[in-house]
């Protein structure tokens, strides 16, 4: 191993170069595009969970004064395309059956017809005069509904993909079922001193971004299309666009709004398609902003959930053995989580003999998108609430535990690859050591412990860096900023080429202005675009060398680089050290401008370990809980600008936090969603949760320059287990169902007073 | 597309004509309810009638007789008022319960009220403080006591052109005090499912001579419990009797299943809430009596 670097820029915290325009209202979001000769667009949805479309009249609609054009599924081609998006395709069919319905509706709020018109009241309107004729059938609201016996079924042609299960064939709604193992479960379960199994349950939860979907698209008469929307994925969005629209994508361009969250949920298309459908045969742009209504019933959550796990234990803590179900909702059509989910659920633990089997399940709710470590909250909610109950019955440190079976570098994960370096025994022992961990608690408090996982991503980036004659610079990569990454790829070029960090613009460019980049997602951004974005700013650097060469008539290598300065070769007369503005005042005479520019892809990236300590106070007459202390520690590889590194933290906590306590979606037995707001859909605010301590871990990832991991998804991972084993610490109560909702929590105190069970 | 109007009256008698004259018009106070609505499509008015223009709607008078509050009168303005905040305490908390900082810029007691739903946080608040509604329309002023004006989750004693000007409060006897609590499973920004609201007048012995207690978001409307208030007077607001109005007041709930809590739920809690309450409201109480 090299010896660390000393940074100068990298670990410092400078402001966000988003950040004035972002508090002061400047900052142009998917909503607040406008463009000469405008259309509004309204989108008509199901008012069923399931049904079948016998008949769509749009005549009524289309007469309506002010409506420009209508669209419904038939007017969209069929499409069987799929995009790459790391190791799971995007199937393209499935999209756009998705963004407008072709023949059933598979969710309540299924886009059915869409409407552009002069205003949007016209276009709301025009729209309720559209006569569809359903032919309603039951919803399948529900994992056991889905694979009980007489289930309706969503998709007739539907077979189960993966590991053949013992009920395989025929009509089904397992969409797929995949299995993992090691050793002998058996063997290893007999060997066991202490065996825990229990089963658990999460519902569908929405990643809650505070900007609603939206988008502006035109379509000239040449083919040529234009797409401003709010996304992390521009490139994503021009290859499903033209395939869902029957487009060329060299036609189409993307250009990404600021964006206001994500979380995973804007990855995938919804409105961009019929924006550009309609844009297309109304021959006006036509833009179209989503509700926060339409966001939860039409746009994808995570799934609902069973899981049932089992673990064997030695006396003396060692975990022998581990089986696992998972069942994952995929909503109406398939590619729920479960297969991370299963990857990531022991991922911490060495554990000899394992089995897991996931199935991925359709029902009729959203279409699941990704949402923040897709799959291993749930998984990580069900593993760690049971390794609690083990050190329970084994009286043993809930930390000790986890540190005695923790994998470490040169062991092999449960998914298949050996681990390189990874942090989780030094964040174990952080927990450890930290004063909240012995901190004394108060009356009705209760302390949870948890650990989670997650892989990260690498991928496809791009990067240029544009040298300014001024000595100032310009990043340009293709990926939307949704945690501050412009600031940390300011900071990675400012590093290479010795500037100030203030004298470099950091921006998201369009689909034809940057290179190929994967979307923003999988806490890939400042790992692999980082890397791109370092490797250009050296070949900027190394381009300057050049110049000074040229100026001092030298060979390139025996010009120096120092603290962003060329240094001349020793014993050059009259040469002195040139700074990069000296070199670049003189890029003209010395060759042209100077663009530095890098394209890589990075097969892997550095996995990372997250533990959380939680401490919360329940109220034993009303169930009402409160979240007192809560301190997330995590091997985040080398923090680039610490403050955005905690905001992360927090963020994920946060969100695992309101995943934990309220947040759930309600449906009626007829399958409607009946909280799609969020008076109703209880996001914590605020004032819901004390200051979140973070803790800092570094252990390099090698696989980077700086030692650089994915720091955004891992935080939403241990909080469920960290929240349940806390208020399992404050009750007795062993809760196996989320959310732990007020009328949740008493029911079970109540129950627990009623009829003793033992604690 | 039809237009809507916007009306500005700047007398009581101008909103009332402007309110007799068009059904179809409604009042706008602070809007966090009315224009909420609105956008959803769940009322479509023809009119906005914004009362915040009329100086008497929009004023805080105190004095021996007891308080006059302006119906369109901001929370955030009530919140801050010292003499309000020390004879009403439980009062003043319910205002400032209402939505968040923002909300409280602009909502008003009035809205609250005449929005009438089931789980309005000031209703029980007023009615434990024998609070009645000064109500204007075309055939004059007359008053009607706050637990008699919803009749229903979202209607009111007002007949068309009628408007509600202000809310008055008698001024509360020595030694007495009131509180309010209710249940959000968040901190804010979310409705009550339960709510309970207590006042308590103690002799200079510490026993209860009267009591007032109500209830909210467990029924069509706020109610009153006599029960509770009968288990509060001539005891010393010990455990017992806290617990004794506790079970009436869940007795008395009548609360619905929804996906805000379950009936079950709703009731354990209104007990719960009175309790605390009513023991909240005894505290203050004494405080008074040792500091007359
Ligand atoms: C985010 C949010 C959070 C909220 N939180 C709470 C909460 O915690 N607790 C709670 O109780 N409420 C809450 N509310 C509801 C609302 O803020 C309150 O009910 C508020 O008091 C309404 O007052 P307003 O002045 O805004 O009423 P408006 O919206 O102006 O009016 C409400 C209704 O009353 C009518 N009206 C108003 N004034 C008069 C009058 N003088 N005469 C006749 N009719 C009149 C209007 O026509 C309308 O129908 C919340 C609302 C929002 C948007």
């Amino acid at each position: 191993m090299t010896a660390p670097r000393d940074f100068k820029y990298v670990g410092t915290r400078p402001i966000r170069h988003d950040g004035v325009d972002k508090v002061t209202g400047r900052a142009s979001y998917g909503a607040d595009a406008a463009w000469p000769g405008m259309l509004h667009g309204f989108v008509l949805r199901s008012p069923h969970a399931h049904a079948r479309i016998v008949s769509i009249d749009t005549g009524a609609a289309e007469a309506v004064p002010g409506v420009h054009a209508v669209i419904t599924g038939k007017d969209l081609p069929e499409t069987t395309a799929t995009i790459a998006l790391g190791e799971a395709a995007i199937d393209l069919r499935d999209i756009g059956d998705n963004v407008l319905a072709k023949t059933k509706t598979l969710y309540h709020g299924h886009a059915v017809a869409a409407v552009a018109a002069t205003t949007i009241d016209i276009a709301r309107e025009a729209a309720a005069a559209i006569e569809v004729v359903y032919d309603v059938l039951e919803p399948v609201t529900g994992i056991d509904r889905a694979l009980g016996a007489g289930a309706p079924i969503l998709h007739p042609a539907l077979v189960t993909k993966g590991a053949a299960g013992p009920d395989a064939g025929g009509p089904t709604n397992i969409a797929s079922r995949m299995e993992l193992k090691r050793g002998d479960v058996d063997a290893g379960f007999a060997e066991a001193d202490l065996v825990v199994e229990r089963e658990f349950r999460t519902p569908m939860v929405h990643q809650g971004y505070i900007e609603p979907h939206a988008c502006i698209a035109r379509c000239g008469e040449d083919g040529r299309a234009v797409v401003w929307c709010t996304t992390q994925g521009p490139f994503v969005v021009r290859d499903a666009c033209a395939a869902i629209v029957g487009l060329d994508p060299a036609n189409v361009k993307v250009v990404p709004s600021e964006i206001g969250g994500g979380f995973g949920g804007k990855i995938v298309v919804y409105l961009e398609p019929l924006a550009l459908a309609l844009a297309r045969k109304a021959r006006r742009p036509v833009k179209i902003v989503m509700g926060r209504d339409d966001v939860f019933r039409a746009t994808g959550p995570t799934s609902g959930s069973k899981v049932r796990v089992k673990l064997g234990a030695k006396r003396d803590g060692t975990i022998v053995a581990a089986s696992a179900s998972l069942w994952y909702e995929a909503g109406a059509y398939a590619g729920s989580p479960v297969g991370a989910g299963a990857m990531c659920m022991l991922a911490a633990y060495k554990v000899p003999n394992f089995f897991i089997e996931a199935y991925d399940v359709v029902v009729n709710k959203p279409k699941v998108a990704a949402y923040r470590a897709p799959g291993s909250p749930i998984a990580a909610f069900a593993v760690e609430s049971v390794v609690d109950e083990i050190a329970r019955e084994l009286k043993i440190d809930p930390i000790e535990l986890r540190l005695m079976n923790a994998n470490a570098e040169g062991d092999r994960a449960p998914y298949g690859p050996k681990y390189g370096p990874i942090g989780l025994a030094q964040i174990l022992e952080a927990a450890r050591a930290h004063p909240h961990w012995r901190a004394p608690l108060g009356a009705n408090q209760g302390r949870g412990f948890a650990v989670g996982f997650w892989f990260n991503a690498g991928m496809n980036s791009s990067a240029t860096v544009t040298l300014n004659s001024d000595g100032s610079a310009a990043v340009v990569t293709g990926n939307p900023d949704i945690g501050g990454t412009r600031a940390a790829q300011a900071m990675m070029a400012a590093e290479e080429l010795g500037i100030p960090v203030e004298r470099v613009r950091s921006n998201v460019g369009d689909t034809d202005g940057s290179g190929f980049t994967d979307v923003t997602g999988g806490s890939r951004v400042c790992y692999a675009t980082g890397m791109a974005v370092i490797r250009a700013a050296e070949d900027a650097r190394e381009q300057l060398r050049a110049r000074a060469a040229t100026i001092w008539n030298v060979s390139k290598d025996a010009v120096g680089w120092e603290n962003g300065r060329a240094i001349p070769p020793a014993g050059t007369e009259k040469a002195s050290p040139m700074t990069v503005a000296e070199l670049t005042a003189k890029m003209t005479q010395t060759g042209g401008p100077i663009v530095g520019r890098a394209s890589l892809y990075a097969p892997m990236a550095g996995p990372a370990f997250g533990a959380h300590i939680c401490d919360l106070e329940v109220d034993p007459e009303t169930g009402r809980s409160r979240i007192v202390r809560y301190t997330a520690f995590q091997d985040v590889g080398k923090a680039v600008h610490p403050s955005y590194v905690e905001g992360q933290m927090q963020g994920g906590v946060a969100q695992g936090i309101g995943w934990a306590l309220n947040e759930e979606y309600i449906y009626s037995a007829d399958g409607v969603m009946e909280n799609a707001g969020f008076l109703d859909y209880r996001m914590p605010v605020a004032s819901d949760l004390p200051m979140i301590e973070t803790v800092i871990v570094e252990v390099a990832n090698p696989l980077h320059p700086y030692g650089v991991r994915g720091v955004g998804e891992v935080p939403i991972v241990p909080p469920l287990a960290a929240v349940a084993n806390a208020m399992r610490d404050a009750t007795g109560i062993r809760f196996t169902e989320l959310p732990l909702s007020p009328p949740r929590v008493l029911e079970a105190i109540e129950a627990a007073a009623a009829v003793p069970v033992e604690a | 597309m039809v237009a809507i109007r916007y009306e500005t009256p700047r007398s009581v008698s101008e909103a009332v004509r402007l309110m007799a004259a068009d059904p179809g018009a409604r009042v706008l106070a602070g809007g966090t309810d009315l224009l909420v609505q609105f956008r959803t499509g769940v009322r479509q008015p023809s009119a906005f009638v914004d009362i915040k223009r009329i100086p008497e709607l929009m004023s805080i008078a105190i004095d021996a007789h007891g308080l006059r509050l302006g119906a369109a009168t901001p929370a955030a303005v009530i919140g801050e008022h010292a003499e309000l905040r020390r004879l009403w305490p439980g009062l003043a908390e319910s205002v400032r319960l209402i939505g968040s900082t923002q909300i409280q810029g602009r909502g008003s007691v009035g809205g609250n009220l005449c929005n009438a739903s089931p789980a309005a946080d000031t209703t029980c608040a007023l009615i434990v403080n024998r609070a009645e509604c000064v109500i204007a329309g075309p055939n004059g002023e007359r008053t009607v006591p706050v637990e008699a004006f919803s009749i229903a989750p979202g209607r009111t004693v007002l007949q068309p052109g009628e408007l509600l000007v202000a809310i008055r409060v008698p001024r509360p006897a020595a030694r007495t005090s009131d509180a309010y609590l209710r249940l959000i499973p968040r901190t804010e920004m979310d409705i009550a499912v339960a709510g309970a609201a207590a006042s308590v007048t103690l002799d200079a012995a510490g026993l209860c001579t009267t009591a007032r207690v109500a209830i909210g978001a467990v029924a069509p409307t706020a109610l009153r419990v006599p029960a509770a208030e009968q288990a509060l007077v001539g005891s010393r607001l010990d455990e017992a009797s806290l617990k004794r109005a506790a079970d009436a007041a869940s007795a008395a709930a009548r609360p619905i299943d929804d996906k805000r809590g379950t009936t079950a739920y709703r009731r354990t809690v209104a007990g719960v809430l009175t309790r605390r309450a009513a023991a909240i409201a005894a505290a203050r109480a004494r405080e008074q009596g040792s500091h007359p």
